[in-house]
């Protein structure tokens, strides 16, 4: 006998089964798709943040070559509906109407006011520039809190508030009495700058309409197939039984796919007016205007503690940036994060409101980490400044007020039950790997030595709410749908395995992950293995991709699909060995008699006897096919410490990076190389927001850092080695012990690196710098400092 | 229109195409050779990248006429009769991908980088990679991948 343990898929470094088809460019990206009679969309967007349309004509852009038909918002106006919110989060929530293409009024820079259909790209192009639009400028809304001004202009005149709705949380003590009592409070504020997401692939759709039965598939790179296919239904009114969506190939989302789209809508509602298939492929810098952005608020916060460094209470106050419409998620992307402000810390009150305010800018939504990374950021850079306040090493002000490891499980102040974690652990293994303390000497003598390249050490905790989520849990949050999610197994008669899965992958890996989880359960090879996914056709159950939740919930219900499978498989097979079920065993995918190892059949046997229904137990139903869903009982918390060294160099404000090590606990692992890859990617995406990335507008509201020349996204020589390491505390929620890795890295490490950053500056007089902490942000602040 | 004569991934191709015509646009909407994408509108990002007369190229920034009888090499030419080229099976056992959409052009700028230097260093990785961007992968295993790969093979 081998040993069984190194037999077992789930645990194993697979390399992946989606490579090879990525790797020799037989991809099916949407941008790939072509079928025959195909038109191409392109569609003109407002050139300003905010006007009064009082004329489009379109005519003139019929008369170019190859455009087959143009149309302006009027035009489309019948048979189109809003696009959906799904998360009012208050009862008396502000919500604006938000037509996929503007009628009468535009309110973002990239807005759109008109489109046109042509045989080529290059046609459809060129004619947008025939399109006549005049437009009367109305005023910019930019700042969040002159926004809420009572002399405000409005971005949304009907409403008469800029404010969308206000959020708040109330839990422990008040805070107040625990402000009365405390021996310290700080304040802080923070400011989250904007991020665009870019994800690699562009967006992308295309529609094929087949007239004759009313029927239309939607291909579209999208995170959420699934959803998309009820919202089109819902926008467009087309019933729901004849709209297919298909997210063939897609090249990342982070977030910015985690919605349902305009140019969703708009490409399904031309191909049933033109009765043509459409393609639509937003161009990188249309991407910058049209896609969601991430973060975007301003955050106050008040800490009380006293002074042995016991945390008594946080009060936080939000103004989040929802942009000029609301999409799919836009209220509850903060929301998301309210619950995780008090972190892995114990303490008597929280005090938590979130306003949130429109603006003339593009819209908001979920990016990597959707309200989380902002609460471990605002959490994590306040309690280093305490501990500066109170004279305590950062790591032990954080080790006297997290939750022990023995005091799981255990419900936070905010109310959610964290059902296990491990914080020392974690910690002190991040600690040694990082050589702490031999840092801090360096440092403090550097300090001594008043070296013009100064030594920082930042240091970040987290924990995050994975795994979405309860259905119940979202239905007190107001969000419109549930939050289960299905798979089921086909048993193909030759032995092989279908595994059909409602999440939708777009790099994380559920194709090999799902086979390992199921191949291990079925005891069938690895490679016997196929997934289906993302095609509301071949896999009509499914809440798709988003919030860390795929494994968790989706990789789980293919568990438990799979052991039904072995439960009916069981029953066959003890009808075809001739012994009761309880005498069987089922080991390495074959069951064998009890004290007769030769009268065996394997589960591959098994289902082709199953096919042939020839000597199936009396009454049974032929198939040991098998379907799951599950809704989770509670969320999981990930969790983990991060460490980053810094040298920042005084008179250039350049930063390096010197080391970055991280340890972070997601439960169990089913393949530990595809865990680094999603922590290196988190970290990649937090650091960049430390350092580098920003949507900037002018005052006019344009986006001035419109194209991928003027927007940061760091490259392989802008990031260093990351020192990835992992401690494994299982999560009790679910059976396979699982918690997510797809956000950790990126709400941990934005804390982690501008901690040091500061730390590193703090002996020259720097309390705090806005990020990207660019060279010029943080020479300036040098500069101020000593000034 | 204007007439030209390309060999791409061993094969000729001949044929009237505008003068403004990318060469990205036309090996994905001429050719249907589509396993090259395009993922920005201003050189940024190289996943567009090809192999243009033994040097990358960002086929977003070069003509179909500039290409007139030059030979070009795309990620699809990369394995013979069903071998992967080493930089691929290494792309692949490092977990050098997620997404897999700047894959194509990053294993081409690496193709190139290991010509010029067979045997580079980390650090030279990722200077030399510098216009390709990744989004999923934080480069660490592309980094590995190519190391590897220089590790197995002078010239890839």
């Amino acid at each position: 006998m081998t040993d069984q343990a190194t037999e077992r898929e789930v645990g194993r470094a697979r390399p992946r089964k989606e490579d090879a088809r990525l790797i020799t460019g037989q991809t099916n990206w949407t941008d790939n798709i072509s079928v025959n009679g195909l038109l191409h969309m392109a569609i003109l967007r407002s050139p300003m943040a905010h006007a009064r349309i009082t004329r489009v004509d379109v005519s003139p852009a019929l008369e170019r070559p190859g455009v087959i038909a143009a149309f302006s918002g009027a035009d489309l106006a019948e048979g189109l509906g809003s696009l959906p919110c799904a998360w009012p989060v208050t009862e008396d929530i502000v919500l604006p109407d938000h037509p996929p293409i503007a009628v009468d009024e535009v309110r973002h820079a990239g807005d759109p006011v008109a489109l046109v259909v042509a045989r080529d790209r290059y046609a459809a192009a060129d004619a947008l520039e025939a399109i006549e639009v005049d437009y009367e400028p109305l005023p910019p809304v930019l700042d969040l809190e002159a926004a809420l001004a009572q002399d405000s202009p409005l971005v949304h005149s009907d409403k008469g508030t800029n404010s969308c709705y206000v959020w708040p949380l109330k839990t422990g003590e008040a805070f107040d009495s625990v402000r009365e009592r405390a021996e310290v409070t700080l304040t802080r504020r923070y400011h989250h700058q904007r991020l665009i997401p870019n994800a690699m692939e562009p967006r992308a759709v295309v529609v094929t309409p087949l007239a004759a039965s009313g029927e239309y598939t939607l291909y579209s790179s999208t995170q959420v197939p699934h959803i998309v296919r009820v919202m089109m239904a819902v926008v467009t009114g087309i019933p729901e039984h004849k709209i297919r969506v298909v997210a063939p190939d897609v090249g990342g989302g982070f977030g910015s796919k985690l919605q349902v789209y305009g140019e969703e809508a708009l490409a399904l509602a031309v191909a049933r007016r033109i009765g043509r298939p459409v393609k639509w492929t937003e161009s990188r810098s249309e991407g910058y205007l049209a896609t969601h952005h991430g973060r975007g608020m301003i955050q106050d916060i008040e800490i009380a503690a006293n002074r042995d460094g016991k945390l008594l209470g946080l009060k936080v106050d939000l103004l989040v940036d929802m942009g000029a419409y609301l999409m799919l998620v836009t209220p509850g992307i903060p929301i998301l994060g309210a619950f995780m402000y008090p972190a892995i810390y114990k303490m008597d009150s929280y005090d938590f409101t979130c306003t949130g305010v429109f603006t003339t800018r593009t819209p908001t939504d979920a990016y990597r980490g959707a309200g989380r990374p902002e609460a471990t950021y605002a959490i994590e850079r306040i309690m280093d400044d305490l501990a500066v306040e109170l004279g305590l090493d950062p790591v032990e002000l954080r080790r006297r007020n997290w939750i022990g490891h023995e005091e799981f499980p255990y419900t936070s102040i905010a109310g959610l039950t964290y059902d296990s974690g491990n914080y020392e652990a974690a910690t002190d293994k991040a600690l040694s790997l990082f050589d702490y303390d031999k840092l801090r000497a360096e440092q403090a003598d550097r300090n001594r030595r008043g070296d013009s390249v100064r030594l920082g050490i930042g240091v970040s905790t987290y924990t995050e709410m994975c795994g979405l989520a309860p259905s119940r849990v979202l239905r007190d949050l107001r969000y419109a749908a549930g939050g289960w999610e299905a798979a089921s197994i086909r048993m193909l008669p030759t032995g092989k395995v279908e595994v059909v899965t409602g999440t939708s992958p777009h790099g994380q890996g559920h194709v090999t992950c799902w086979s390992q989880i199921a191949a291990d359960v079925l005891g069938v090879p690895f490679e016997d293995v196929e997934v289906v996914h993302g095609d509301t056709k071949a896999s009509p159950q499914g809440m798709d991709t988003y919030g860390s939740r795929s494994l968790v919930v989706g990789g789980t219900a293919v568990h438990s699909a799979a052991e039904k499978v072995v439960a009916k498989a069981r029953k066959v097979a003890a009808h075809l060995l001739e012994a009761s079920e309880q005498d069987l065993d089922f080991s390495d995918g074959v069951f064998s008699v009890k004290g007769s190892p030769d009268a065996r059949k394997t589960i591959q046997e098994v289902a082709f006897e199953t096919f042939t229904s020839h000597d199936l137990p009396d009454g049974f139903e032929p198939t040991i096919n098998a379907e799951h869903l599950i809704d989770p009982d509670n969320f999981s918390y990930p969790h983990g410490t991060h460490l980053c060294a810094v040298e920042v160099d005084t008179e250039t404000g350049q930063t390096h990076i010197r080391s970055y090590v991280c340890v972070d606990d997601v439960g169990k692992v089913i393949n530990p190389m595809i865990v680094e890859g999603q922590v290196h990617g988190g970290l990649a995406q937090g650091i960049a927001q430390a350092l580098y990335e920003e949507a900037v507008y002018d005052d006019e509201g344009n986006l001035v850092s419109g194209t991928m020349t003027d927007y940061f996204v760091p490259s392989a020589a802008d990031l260093p080695e990351f020192t990835t390491e992992r401690t494994e505390t299982p999560a009790t929620s679910n059976p396979l012990g699982v918690k997510g890795v797809g956000e950790a890295g990126t709400i941990a490490s934005t804390p982690a690196v501008v901690n040091a950053i500061v730390d590193a500056l703090r002996p020259l007089g720097v309390q705090d710098i806005r990020m990207p902490c660019t060279p010029e942000r943080v020479w300036r602040a040098v500069r101020e400092a000593q000034a | 229109m204007t007439r030209i004569s390309v060999k791409v991934d061993g094969t000729t191709y001949q044929d009237e195409v505008e003068p403004r015509l990318l060469l990205i646009h036309y090996l994905r909407d001429r050719l249907g050779l589509t396993g090259t994408p395009i993922g920005c509108d201003t050189s940024n990002c190289g996943a567009c990248t090809v192999e243009l007369d033994g040097v990358s190229v960002k086929s977003c920034s070069v003509l179909a006429v500039q290409a007139d009888g030059g030979e070009v090499t795309t990620v699809e030419g990369l394995a013979r009769d069903g071998e992967l080229s080493g930089l691929q099976r290494a792309f692949h056992e490092k977990h050098a991908l997620q997404c897999g959409y700047c894959t194509p052009g990053m294993l081409m700028a690496a193709r190139d980088l290991l010509r010029e230097h067979p045997h580079p260093t980390a650090d030279e990785i990722r200077h030399a990679l510098e216009g390709n961007l990744c989004r999923c992968t934080g480069y660490q295993n592309i980094v590995q991948a190519v190391q590897a790969a220089s590790e197995q093979e002078v010239s890839a």
